[in-house]
């Protein structure tokens, strides 16, 4: 699938330009690896045809829950407070199933003050795209480390990171999501197929994307540097996304590739590079990511996916019409129900 | 066996003093024993004789084996704060029943198991050994039921002796029980072995009830029963929540009811009740559903509120509704978790760090926590802002006799957002504009399909655009704005209650205090021959009403369940020197429910009378 860039004038299937998927001007160090990430996130629904108006995003504190002023500003967003969004989004997107709903978050408040929350959306399959920006350093506040720091990688500084670090990948894993992704703000069209995937797939889509902090974290001696990820980057496999509005062409060998149906039509095709890897095998998933940690590589591409995992509101039996707006006879029960219940109390 | 084959206990000596329907029960068990049943039935049976009645569990934060003490209060002339002599001890609990009995004053009764061998304790008191093992044996083979039952036979034996009549304690059965059969026999034959020993007694204590019409139409409920079902008439659709004693049944009853009430006829749900990982969760589900519109609530207590502060802030400043019930325990800290208090006043009125200040409603009935729930959501949509009911244990926990719930006579308010329609016609809109001049600006929803509907949520400074700022001048601007729209709703909030008029000396209280405050009225009256007026105020910030009666006094009594004066405290900031001059603190802080005794007596010593 071809990406769009930002200079064609093409326009999607709802007839908007790509200027209309654009949000505010950024504010972040020139080169910092969010300002790619919120691009391929726009570039995602504008490629999808998805109304930017039907999108809610929502973010933390940090320099990556900044990003969201920085794409679609024709979408609602809510910037919480530090660790904290998952819950925020949890209730919106209880509130009006119907939205789009996609979080940006950090390392610093996904794996360590927001690690709680985290998990808990993970555990309940809240239908949002959810990206970890991951540089492994907390920027805001200049540098300090964030839990996802490997062992032994340095700061500026000289210190040394001395604590495992938490592969969010891993974590998610054990936790029962339902889509796993990780990958690197420098590769664009593999970030972009991952994003649309994310878009499609039902539940807690999870993209824990490498994006090197280029004031604080890249440097020699930093494991999220852009010349550490370029250099041990491995990719499972070569994806590419056709989306449920497009016709399905048969031009793929199945013997070198998979294709997997997502929760909305669309699919998710993974060519195999040097093995093949099935993201429906959470166990094998887990192994993989321990390996690729132990030998320092950077595994990127689909880790797991489960597009039939019920999500939160499914799970809840939750009308599909957004519960914000229903209409007050539906919501406050009559007299004569006050009057039944008023009875049983005497 | 029916009714008619027991004949009523005839005491062999009446004494010469009778005491018709004005005593206070205490049952002293131990914790998990079965004894709320027993309990309840009692209560009920009283209840539905037609006099009035209240009932207070006080309970040790245990599963099982702790002392538990239980206090019905029967009172002709309807008081239902909690007594603070007990006229009636029934002492099942071998490990407090000797402080029990010295506790009691004199000439109070007490109906005990008989092995304990409390009659040589005092010689001013009225002893009844029962030989609970006893009676209860021929009841049940099996010894765990027979555990269970022992507390049927004390009730069996109080309504022996104060004539409750057999029939209403086998209705009141029937409705504990209900279809459970086999439960209904055992325990009745329990009641009866109980009623049959009270027939042999020889009574020597002047305590027993006549029947009256005082609780015709009326219903019995607990608060946090009628805030679940203030907030289903609200129309409440998301409900996200952490388990906390005293708070927990708000949400377990709402849920109940939500199931029963709010399925469509194709069996989906109009509601999301979701248990939290923590407080912290619970308070930022409620508030991103209310930031998608919907009327999002949580229910907590002190130790939830404290977690609950950043997100507090957020919304104050973001000015996003929200409904957050707290219900009062004992603190600091972990404090006394099942014991109630209105410690929180301060704490939760500026929770959050900043210039961070809340709408606060203050029931002081059921009645009130089933209107002010339906008022908090619109207040909140209204005002854009999150508004906290601050209950406590002792309103949400205990049962309370009530007036039927009223049906909500008014339309849900949704307060100020824009439709797509709005939008069309208007072009776009600045969030935090104060257009209307009422410091409220209007809302827009997510999803709403206009491509201006958008605005940026945040915590950080924001114009009236709701972009990013670190302008003085713009934030100056928004938090002035922000005190403005707070002031314009001292009118919109409830307003207090006034009791008497043209007395020197008022009292002024809040929240559950008001039944022993409405008691110590007629006992300062009575006894003193001492008048005063009563103002109960039912909302911070307080309404213009508050400061009139200061004015109009020459001392008010402000009373209230904590330490540290802390309504007294939140007066001073509304009122001039010269009436803060005016305010005397009555603060209790016992971790038992206020009573009017304790109210009375401190009034007078301070009057120096």
């Amino acid at each position: 699938m071809a990406v769009a860039t930002t200079a064609t004038p093409r326009t999607n299937r709802l007839g908007l330009a790509i200027l209309d998927y654009k949000g505010g001007k950024t504010t972040l160090c020139a080169g910092c690896g969010h300002n790619a990430i919120s691009e391929r996130i726009l570039e995602a629904y504008f490629d999808l045809g998805i109304p930017p108006e039907r999108v809610a995003k929502f973010s933390g504190i940090g320099c990556s829950s900044k990003t969201p002023a920085y794409f679609m500003s024709r979408s609602h967003s809510f910037n919480a407070v530090h660790g904290r969004m998952p819950a925020v989004a949890t209730g919106a997107l209880l509130a009006n199933r119907s939205l789009h709903g996609v979080g940006v978050s950090g390392d610093g408040d996904t794996a360590s003050i927001g690690i709680g929350q985290f998990i808990n959306l993970i555990r309940r399959n809240v239908a949002m795209v959810y990206v970890v920006e991951n540089n492994g350093v907390y920027g805001l506040t200049k540098g300090q480390f964030s839990a996802t720091a490997d062992p032994g990688s340095t700061l500026k500084s000289g210190e040394v990171a001395d604590l495992p670090a938490i592969d969010i990948c891993a974590l998610a894993l054990q936790l029962g999501a339902s889509f796993v992704g990780r990958s690197f703000s420098g590769d664009k069209k593999q970030l972009s197929v991952l994003l649309k995937a994310a878009v499609a797939h039902g539940g807690t889509a999870l993209l824990d994307v490498i994006s090197p902090c280029v004031t604080f974290n890249d440097h020699q001696g930093s494991t999220r540097s852009y010349a550490f990820v370029k250099e041990h980057d491995e990719p499972l496999h070569e994806l590419s996304f056709v989306p449920a509005f497009e016709e399905i062409d048969v031009d793929y060998d199945p013997g070198t590739t998979r294709q997997v149906t997502l929760h909305d039509g669309s699919h998710l095709r993974l060519k195999k590079l040097e093995s093949d890897y099935d993201p429906s095998d959470r166990i094998r998933a887990m192994s993989r990511l321990m390996e690729s940690a132990r030998s320092g590589e950077v595994l990127t591409g689909m880790l797991f996916l489960d597009p039939t995992a019920p999500d939160l509101a499914t799970r809840l039996g939750v009308v599909e019409a957004p519960l914000a707006t229903l209409p007050p006879e539906q919501v406050r029960p009559s007299r004569a129900v006050l009057d039944a219940i008023n009875e049983s109390l005497r | 066996m029916t009714t008619a084959q027991l004949e009523a206990p005839r005491p062999a000596e009446a004494p010469a003093r009778t005491v018709v329907n004005d005593f206070a029960i205490q049952v002293a068990t131990v914790n998990g024993s079965g004894s709320q049943s027993a309990n309840t039935v009692l209560l009920r049976a009283l209840f539905q004789m037609g006099i009035p009645v209240s009932g207070k569990n006080l309970f040790p934060s245990n599963i099982a084996g702790l002392p538990t003490w239980y206090t019905i209060r029967v009172s002709r002339q309807g008081w239902v704060a909690r007594k603070k002599e007990v006229d009636l001890l029934v002492a099942m609990n071998g490990e407090t029943a000797r402080d029990d009995v010295a506790q009691l004053r004199p000439g109070a009764a007490v109906v005990y198991d008989a092995p304990l061998e409390l009659e040589s304790l005092r010689s001013d008191l009225t002893f009844y050994p029962v030989p609970f093992d006893d009676l209860v044996a021929p009841v049940s083979p099996d010894a765990r039921l027979r555990k269970l039952l022992r507390n049927m036979v004390y009730v069996g034996v109080l309504a022996g002796l104060l004539r409750v009549e057999v029939a209403e304690v086998e209705r009141a059965l029937s409705r504990v029980f209900g279809k459970k059969q086999k439960a209904l026999e055992l325990n009745l034959r329990a009641v009866r072995a109980g009623f049959g020993h009270a027939a042999a007694i020889e009574k020597h204590d002047p305590y027993r009830v006549e029947r009256m019409e005082a609780t015709r139409g009326k219903i019995i409920i607990d608060g946090n029963a009628a805030t679940a079902l203030g907030a289903l008439f609200a129309g409440v659709t998301v409900v996200p929540w952490y388990p906390i004693t005293p708070s927990t049944s708000v949400v377990e009853s709402l849920q109940g009811y939500l199931e029963q009430y709010r399925r469509t006829p194709d069996g989906q749900a109009t509601f999301a009740v979701v248990q939290a990982e923590d407080e912290l969760a619970a308070i930022g589900m409620v508030i991103g559903a209310c930031w998608a519109g919907a009327r999002a609530m949580t229910a907590t207590s002190g130790p939830g509120i404290s977690l609950m502060s950043e997100f507090a802030g957020l919304a104050y400043f973001a000015e996003v509704p929200a409904v957050i019930v707290n219900v009062q325990r004992i603190g600091p800290s972990t404090g006394l978790p099942t014991r109630t208090s209105q410690g929180d006043l301060l704490s939760t009125a500026f929770l959050s760090h900043g210039d961070t200040q809340h709408l606060l409603l203050f029931p002081g009935s059921v009645e009130e926590c089933f209107t002010m729930t339906g008022q908090a959501f619109d207040l909140a949509e209204r005002f854009q802002t999150p508004v906290f009911i601050l209950s406590d244990l002792d309103l949400g926990m205990n049962n309370w006799m009530a007036d039927p719930l009223p049906y909500p006579e008014t339309p849900l308010d949704r307060g100020k957002v824009l439709s797509k329609a709005d939008l069309d016609r208007l072009g776009g809109f600045a969030r935090y504009r104060d257009s209307d001049g009422d410091g409220i600006g209007w809302r827009t929803l997510p999803g709403t399909d206009h491509p201006k509907a958008a605005y940026f949520t945040r915590g950080t400074g924001h114009d009236e655009q709701a972009r990013y700022s670190e302008r003085s001048d713009d934030f100056e601007k928004n938090m002035a704005r922000l005190r403005r729209k707070l002031e314009g709703a001292r009118p919109a909030l409830p307003q207090p209650v006034l009791t008497g008029s043209g007395a020197k000396v008022g009292l002024l209280a809040h929240g559950s205090s008001d039944p022993a405050l409405r008691e110590a009225l007629a006992q300062l009256r009575q006894e003193a021959g001492f008048g005063a007026d009563y103002l109960r105020v039912r909302a911070w910030p307080f309404a213009a009403a508050v400061r009139d009666f200061v004015a109009a006094h020459d001392r008010v009594y402000v009373v209230e369940q904590d330490r540290d004066a802390q309504l007294l405290s939140l007066l001073r900031l509304d009122l001039d020197p010269a009436l803060v001059a005016r305010l005397r603190s009555v603060a209790h802080i016992t971790g038992l429910p206020l009573d009017a005794r304790s109210v009375t007596d401190e009034i007078l010593a301070q009057e120096g009378s």
